[in-house]
């Protein structure tokens, strides 16, 4: 094991304000409503690496659903703050109501049933699956007519039920549960079998989850979106229109339209910047606890910590379960921030494969690293369209001016940024595995 | 009498010649993936892109080919592409080897790792490949379209319901067993392919036998390549190839060599069929299957379809899960742990 390095926090010190540093930049020379929007999504990428580096960092899982997970937060978001429709409810709330009911009943039953014939092998396998099927093809009977009727209720404004009505900061939590059960139910079958069951099964749970919201228009409205989500701050209109705001702005000197669309901006940010603090002390308490320190034994050394008597697949679990649910934290926010769901932005590139990026080149099993390449990634992220047209423009110098070839380049630019953060990845992996600010390692016993 | 040959029609024309077709691409799939976790140990996420990889140089090679009026009617363009598409996969596969996989198997370093840097290959070709070729979809099958269409079939049996075999299902059946053959002669009838096995059973055992590690771990990038190469190839002359199908294709590649049992090629051959035939019986709407076979007055108004098409993957993921549960070495017992 290798000592800790002690010009880690010295790096970090350094590479904070570098970071801050660039995002002024972004300030003063693009503009502070960029530099505020870039800013507000840095956060919330912070936030889902913070939640990727606990288990990854902390316990070694691979996690590749990240993006799934980030759009049930999304879905508590919007399943909370828009209002009921009652016309819709109506229509079908019954319906889907007694279907849910089912399932529910019919899984309980499928866990007495395998309760209770433990010990006759095979066969309960197969009553499982029977009171599974059945139970399914009840509930189509119900749900089936029931979603009929919701869909087609007002199918151009609403067509889905809504949701609870419900102040939308709620759903933070909300949305940190859902994932959180759904990571559960993926641990508890894949934990414990060999360590990439867990990254393909997050990959399939994802996948499904996608579909799932793109495809079951009563609950999510599908691809027709669901827009004009509450805000818990206020709206850039009302607030031109108030008096003790324009006079503030009157007295600064700056544009009152400009200067809301700053403030609306700001109070996010400081939203977030909450959530992302607290957070942040919640995982160094954890990370220097007791619970912390074995979580860093049994991912150095599974056997010898089972030897000692922990719970390895148990301790996995909480832990992914854990993460998991920030995420969805922060795909809560993400939707509360966007102020609109959209089951269609949740591409595996967008998130899975770029927290990855976060985690790996800010410095796995350090908070601050994760935090860290949160703000540096998603920032070239940006800054890397830039780029990308930039080395497009420079390899199609030699073709000739409106050239098919140059044309294709020309559009298929943005894809560079793909193989620009893939290579950054493999080059951290490769040269410095541990990251901008490694984990510290104490070396006092 | 006649009913029930139209109701078993029906199902070849909609379940079975496709899902024989779709499942050979899995199969192929899952075969490269599986070979590789038996020898390097690793669950390979870039393995789709390599299809896609594979795919392109196949639709350029006959694009040149079109253009220098090369062809093969009545077969597709697409056989004769297949070579060239198979060598220059295996070059960019070993290029990958050396440049990148190598030193982490000189590391020796945990599988977890290993598969972070798969997806690290994973998203440096997807971005290659979508800068080269676009984003759009391509459609490269030229040729004969129907072996038999559904109204020949009609007209010589006499029957109501028809079958119609595309000239891409044909042949996608036909290379797979040709290429599963060969893989498989090569794996138990060769010497390298005799000490590729040992060297999956026990590493440090065929060490000590004189196998080189360095061999053993080329000729198996070259036979990923090559399977990498064919499956893509006939998945995108099946279905029209599309860069980002191709992502969401290694879940239920992934989940054909599970289900197989990981690391036993056997399997992984198996578990693709086995993810295809169901996928396309659950998601099947069994309506005019059911008309056919019933009195008419029991005939069904629903479209009686356990799950709408759109979750075909989730069929897959499904069953995955059911054979994490019930039986974690899948069908034919691979490796676990």
């Amino acid at each position: 094991m290798k000592l800790s390095i002690p010009s880690s926090s010295r790096k970090a010190f350094l590479l904070f304000p570098l970071m801050l540093g660039a995002l002024a930049l972004v300030g003063v020379f693009q503009s502070w409503n960029l530099m505020l929007a870039i800013l507000n999504l840095c956060l919330i990428s912070a936030i889902m690496a913070l939640g990727v580096n606990l288990q990854w960092g902390y316990a070694g899982l691979f996690n590749a659903g990240i993006m799934g997970f980030a759009a049930l937060g999304g879905l508590a978001a919007m399943l909370v703050s828009k209002a009921p429709i009652m016309g819709a409810w109506q229509a079908g709330g019954f319906g889907v109501l007694l279907g849910v009911i089912i399932w529910i009943m019919s899984g309980i039953l499928a866990y007495l049933v395998w309760r209770r014939f433990k010990g006759t092998g095979r066969r309960r396998y197969w009553y499982v699956i029977i009171i599974a099927v059945a139970g399914y093809i009840l509930s189509r009977f119900v749900l089936d007519p029931a979603i009929l009727r919701i869909e087609s209720f007002e199918p151009a404004s609403s067509g889905y039920l809504g949701g609870a009505g419900l102040p939308i900061l709620l759903s933070w939590g909300v949305g940190g549960i859902l994932a959180g059960c759904v990571a559960f139910i993926i641990g508890k079958i894949t934990l414990g079998l060999r360590s990439d069951y867990l990254a393909i099964a997050t990959l399939g749970i994802s996948e499904i989850v996608i579909f799932l919201f793109k495809n079951e228009d009563w609950l999510t409205r599908g691809v027709k979106n669901v827009t004009g989500i509450p805000r818990p701050v206020p709206y850039e209109i009302e607030l031109q229109s108030t008096i003790w705001f324009q006079d503030i702005t009157d007295s600064v000197g700056m544009n009152v339209m400009q200067a809301s669309s700053l403030f609306v901006k700001l109070c996010y940010t400081s939203l977030f910047l909450g959530v992302l603090l607290m957070l942040l002390w919640l995982c160094e308490r954890a990370l220097n606890s007791p619970w912390g320190r074995m979580m860093r034994a049994i991912r150095d050394n599974e056997i010898a910590a089972s030897a000692m008597g922990k719970n390895v697949t148990s301790r996995h679990l909480q832990i992914f379960v854990i993460g998991s649910a920030i995420v969805g934290i922060a795909g809560a926010m993400l939707v509360t921030l966007d102020g609109q769901f959209n089951p269609s932005i949740y591409h595996p590139l967008r998130f899975t494969f770029l927290i990855w990026v976060m985690v790996i080149v800010g410095g796995s099993g350090n908070n601050f690293g994760a935090i860290l390449g949160g703000f540096i990634v998603w920032f070239f992220w940006i800054e890397a369209e830039t780029i990308g047209n930039m080395l497009v423009y420079i390899i199609t110098l030699p073709l000739s001016e409106g050239s098919a070839l140059k044309e294709h380049f020309v559009s298929t630019a943005p894809q560079l940024r793909l193989l620009i953060m893939g290579l950054v990845l493999l080059l951290f992996l490769r040269f410095s595995p541990r990251g901008l600010i490694p984990e510290r390692i104490s070396t006092k016993a | 009498m006649i009913d029930i040959l139209n109701a078993i029609t029906l199902l070849a024309n909609y379940i079975i010649v496709p899902s024989l077709a779709y499942g050979s691409q899995l199969a192929l799939g899952a075969l490269g993936i599986t070979l590789i976790y038996a020898v390097l140990r690793f669950s390979n996420f870039a393995h789709g892109e390599m299809m896609s990889f594979g795919t392109m140089i196949s639709i350029f090679t006959i694009w040149l080919f079109q253009s220098e009026g090369i062809s093969i009617h009545p077969l597709p363009t697409a056989l004769l592409a297949l070579p060239f598409s198979i060598i220059i996969t295996i070059m960019l596969l070993l290029i990958l080897d050396g440049t990148v996989f190598r030193y982490y198997q000189a590391q020796r370093v945990q599988p977890v790792t290993f598969m972070i840097v798969s997806v690290g290959v994973m998203f440096f070709l997807a971005g290659f490949i979508r800068f080269f070729i676009g984003t759009s979809q391509k459609n490269f099958a030229d040729g004969e379209r129907f072996i038999i269409k559904a109204s020949q079939f009609k007209q010589i049996t006499g029957l109501a319901e028809g079958v119609s075999i595309r000239t891409t299902q044909a042949i996608t059946v036909i290379v797979t067993l040709v290429l599963v053959t060969a893989v498989f002669w090569f794996l138990n009838k060769t010497r390298t392919g005799k000490s590729m096995r040992a060297f999956s059973d026990n590493e440090d055992l065929a060490l000590l036998s004189g196998i080189k590690p360095e061999r053993v771990i080329i000729i198996t990038w070259m036979l990923v390549g090559a399977l990498a190469a064919v499956a893509g190839t006939l998945y995108g002359l099946d279905k029209g190839y599309k860069p980002f199908v191709y992502l969401q294709l290694v879940l239920p590649i992934f989940a054909a060599a599970i289900v197989g049992g990981v690391g036993n090629p056997i399997g992984a051959v198996i578990g693709g069929y086995v993810i295809a035939f169901s996928e396309a019986f659950i998601t099947f709407a069994y309506k005019r299957f059911f008309t056919y076979l019933l009195p008419e007055e029991w005939a069904p108004e629903s479209l009686v379809q356990m799950l709408s098409t759109e979750y075909k993957f989730a069929v897959s993921f499904v069953l995955l899960v059911i054979v994490l549960l019930v039986r974690p070495t899948g069908l034919f017992r691979g490796k676990t742990l």
